[in-house]
Formats: structure tokens, C-alpha cells, sequence
């Protein structure tokens, strides 16, 4: 037999493996064998569709401090629901405040109030144009 | 006892030589080999209260716990690889008991017996081609001092900016798709068995690394990996703009489902293959 030791290497070993080359092989490749633990393939064909959205990333993302998939509500039921009922609870707010501003246009006349609201609008803008993701925009919702 | 369920990793032929005294598996615990009839079941104990159905499951939703256990699988698997020709398991497949464990070997005999005669002497490589590293491919193609920052352009410059634009990126797109493809049939030609996987994607990965235009694994014998590295060395740098990544030697992990299944568009492509069985 040959052994391994002919093998070059001179690309890392697996210890420094990607995780996604590694959740790649593990959870898509490699035999299927029924076990005495059956878990339903379709749960686990589920979540490797939803790891190839996310896992080419997650170790990039743990790098960054970022754990955005813990609340991420298509990586956990849990936080479906946490989820959905922050979003009602935001877009309740901003139509508050979108119901206020009219308000204060429609009382402090045309000319001015329209400049002023014109500029809030573009400033919230350009504060969102420069974070990187979607996260960074929830963490500051928060 | 009762409260230990067995993990299996992989199967291989006996006699494998001893595994690392110090290498540990899923659960901490140091695995060992089950021979049954002519085949090893490398296996260990791992918890009920973590292996059971139930608490398997929430586990697998849970992406520290399933990455900690994916590479512990695959240090296992891998310390295999070094020592023979490892038929690898798909993550968490768990038998109660030592005897369910030998019941599969007996039941699948025939099927692992085929699938380790395939690979036997033989490892996987993995080969990934990344297009526009340092946005080259996306929004590099325009040249940035193209238009001066004082003058305003007029829409018709805007217009003939972007479609010199856009034929680089699609010049640049379609030389990487030949390069990508040549790359590909010389490998496959090469090795004895070949792979494409559907491209490696996610939001902050092409961000960093570009974009994933082939993801692919070949089945190469042992001996010949020297040579078939250097062929991917050779290759490599040939094309601006393009980054070859190889990841391996893999137990044969994308070579498991058996000789009969190679009826892929893109497997036929290597039948020239060397040293096939």
C-alpha cells in the first residue's frame, strides 16, 4: 500500500480546513446509512439547502464577531417568531413617525417643513448606505 | 452503558493500522475499530442525551454544535485517511449498541464492499475556482479614472462607460468559463473518477474570496496526487483574475454512491481515466 507519507502537501491540512469545504463533505457527501437514530433526511436536506446560502460565511462571520444566523429566522424557529413580531413592532413605529411628520407638515406650512423633512430623509440614508450588512442595521434598530 | 449510543465514521477494510492514541471523536471519546467479517467499523461512544432523536435533532440546528461535531468527524476520517482507504459515513449516523453497528455491516456488506474497491488506493482532491479576487469581476472592469471627478459626464459617456463595462465583465466571463472547463476535462482526464458540486455561495464569502465558478472533486490514486497537484500548479496563474484553490487529500467522501451512479452529465468526461479497477 502506498502510504501517505508520499503525499505532498502543500496545502494545509484538514485541521486548518475550511468549515465550509468540511460541512460540504460531512453533511452532503459521504455514505447515507440508515442508523438506529433515524433523523428525517428531509430536516437535514433542509438545512444544508439553508447552510449553502450561509456556510461558506459562517466562518468568515465568527472571524467578524458576527452571529447573525442565531436570529437568523430561516436558521431557527425560535426566532421566527421573535423575528416577525419585531418587525410589526418597527414598521408600527415608522408609520407612527411618518404619521407624525405629515402632521407637523401639514401645521408648519409647505415651504420650510418640506426642506427639512427632505434633508432627515437623505441624512437616514447615507447613515445606512454605509453599513456592510443587514445586521449592522438590525443592531441599531434595536 | 445503556446510556451510549454508538457513532460510526466510516468503514475500511481491516487490518487498519492503529489509530492516534490521542485522537478523539464527536463526544471526546477516543474511537476504535468494530471488525465484522472482513470489514471495520470505526466507531465511538457518544451520549444519549445528545445522540438520541430528538436532542440530534435540535443539535443539528444549532451551527456551533454542528460544526464542532462536523470536525470531529472529519479529524477522525482524516487520521483514517492516513492509514488506508476510508469509505467515510455521512455526519451522525448512530446505532444503539456494538451489535446494531454489526447487523449494517453485515446487511450492506455488498455495497461497501463495491464502493471500498473503487477507492481503494485512492484520495479525493478538492479543486475550487474563484473569479475576481480583488473586484476584478465586479465592479473593477471599469476603469476608475475614466471620469474625472470636476466634470460631470454626460449620459451618453455614462451609457458607453457602462457598456465598455459590461463587455469586460462578459469578456472576462467567458475566458474564465474556458479556462474553468479546460481545467476540469484535463483533471478528469486525469483522475479516475470526477465531480462538480454546485458552487460554493454566501454573502460575506464574495465579499472576500470572489466569486465561486467551480467547485469540483476528483478521485485520484495515491500515487499519482504529486502529478496531479502539478497539474493544477501548472494552470494556476495562467489567467488574471482567477484563483485555483485546492483543498485535500479527502477520504473519498464525493465518490460514495457508487460506481452505478455515474451517469451525471459532467462524470462522463473523464473516461479516459488512468488507472481505474
Amino acid at each position: 500500500m502506498t502510504t501517505a507519507s508520499r503525499l505532498p502537501e502543500p496545502y494545509p491540512q484538514q485541521g486548518g480546513s475550511n468549515l465550509a469545504d468540511i460541512l460540504e463533505r460531512v453533511l452532503d457527501k459521504g455514505i447515507v446509512i440508515a442508523g438506529d437514530i433515524r433523523i428525517n433526511l428531509l430536516d437535514i436536506e433542509l438545512l444544508t439547502i439553508k447552510l449553502r446560502l450561509v456556510v461558506a460565511s459562517v466562518e468568515r462571520a465568527k472571524e467578524m464577531g458576527i452571529d447573525w444566523w442565531e436570529d437568523d429566522p430561516a436558521l431557527s424557529t425560535g426566532a421566527r417568531r421573535t423575528e416577525i413580531a419585531r418587525e410589526n413592532e418597527e414598521l408600527r413605529r415608522r408609520v407612527e413617525q411618518l404619521e407624525r411628520r405629515e402632521l407637523e407638515l401639514a401645521e408648519g406650512g409647505e415651504a420650510t417643513g418640506d426642506g427639512g423633512g427632505e434633508s432627515r430623509a437623505r441624512g437616514a440614508r447615507g447613515a445606512r448606505g454605509e453599513r456592510h450588512d443587514g445586521r449592522g442595521e438590525r443592531e441599531r434598530d434595536r | 452503558m445503556t446510556d451510549e449510543l454508538r457513532y460510526v465514521y466510516a468503514v475500511c477494510r481491516p487490518p487498519a493500522a492503529p489509530l492516534h492514541a490521542d485522537l478523539t471523536g464527536v463526544a471526546g471519546a477516543p474511537p476504535r475499530q468494530l471488525v465484522h467479517e472482513g470489514l471495520v467499523a470505526v466507531v465511538s461512544p457518544v451520549p444519549e442525551r445528545d445522540f438520541a432523536h430528538e436532542p440530534l435533532r435540535a443539535h443539528l440546528e444549532d451551527l456551533d454544535w454542528l460544526a464542532e461535531t462536523a470536525r470531529a468527524h472529519q479529524s477522525v476520517v482524516s487520521a483514517l485517511t492516513t492509514v488506508t482507504c476510508p469509505l467515510p459515513l455521512r455526519l451522525a449516523t448512530v446505532f444503539r449498541d456494538d451489535s446494531g453497528v454489526r447487523a449494517m455491516l453485515e446487511d450492506e456488506s455488498d455495497r461497501l464492499r463495491r464502493i471500498l474497491d473503487r477507492i481503494d488506493g485512492h484520495v479525493e482532491w478538492g479543486v475550487k475556482v474563484w473569479l475576481g479576487d480583488s473586484g476584478d469581476g465586479d465592479g473593477g472592469a471599469e476603469p476608475p479614472a475614466a471620469r474625472p471627478r470636476s466634470t460631470p459626464e454626460s449620459g451618453r459617456d455614462y451609457l458607453r462607460r457602462r457598456r465598455a463595462g459590461n463587455a469586460a465583465r462578459e469578456e472576462s466571463a467567458a475566458r474564465a468559463e474556458v479556462f474553468t472547463r479546460r481545467l476540469y476535462g484535463d483533471l478528469a482526464r486525469y483522475a479516475a473518477d470526477a465531480r462538480l458540486h454546485p458552487a460554493q455561495t454566501g454573502p460575506l464569502t464574495e465579499a472576500g474570496s470572489g466569486r465561486n465558478i467551480l467547485n469540483s472533486a476528483f478521485l485520484v490514486p495515491r500515487a499519482r496526487s504529486e502529478e496531479f497537484l502539478e497539474l493544477i500548479g501548472r494552470a494556476e496563474g495562467t489567467q488574471p483574475g482567477l484563483r485555483v484553490e485546492v483543498t485535500g487529500p479527502w477520504a473519498a467522501y464525493s465518490f460514495t454512491d457508487g460506481p452505478e451512479a455515474t451517469d451525471g452529465p459532467e462524470a462522463t468526461s473523464g473516461p479516459e481515466a488512468g488507472e481505474t479497477p
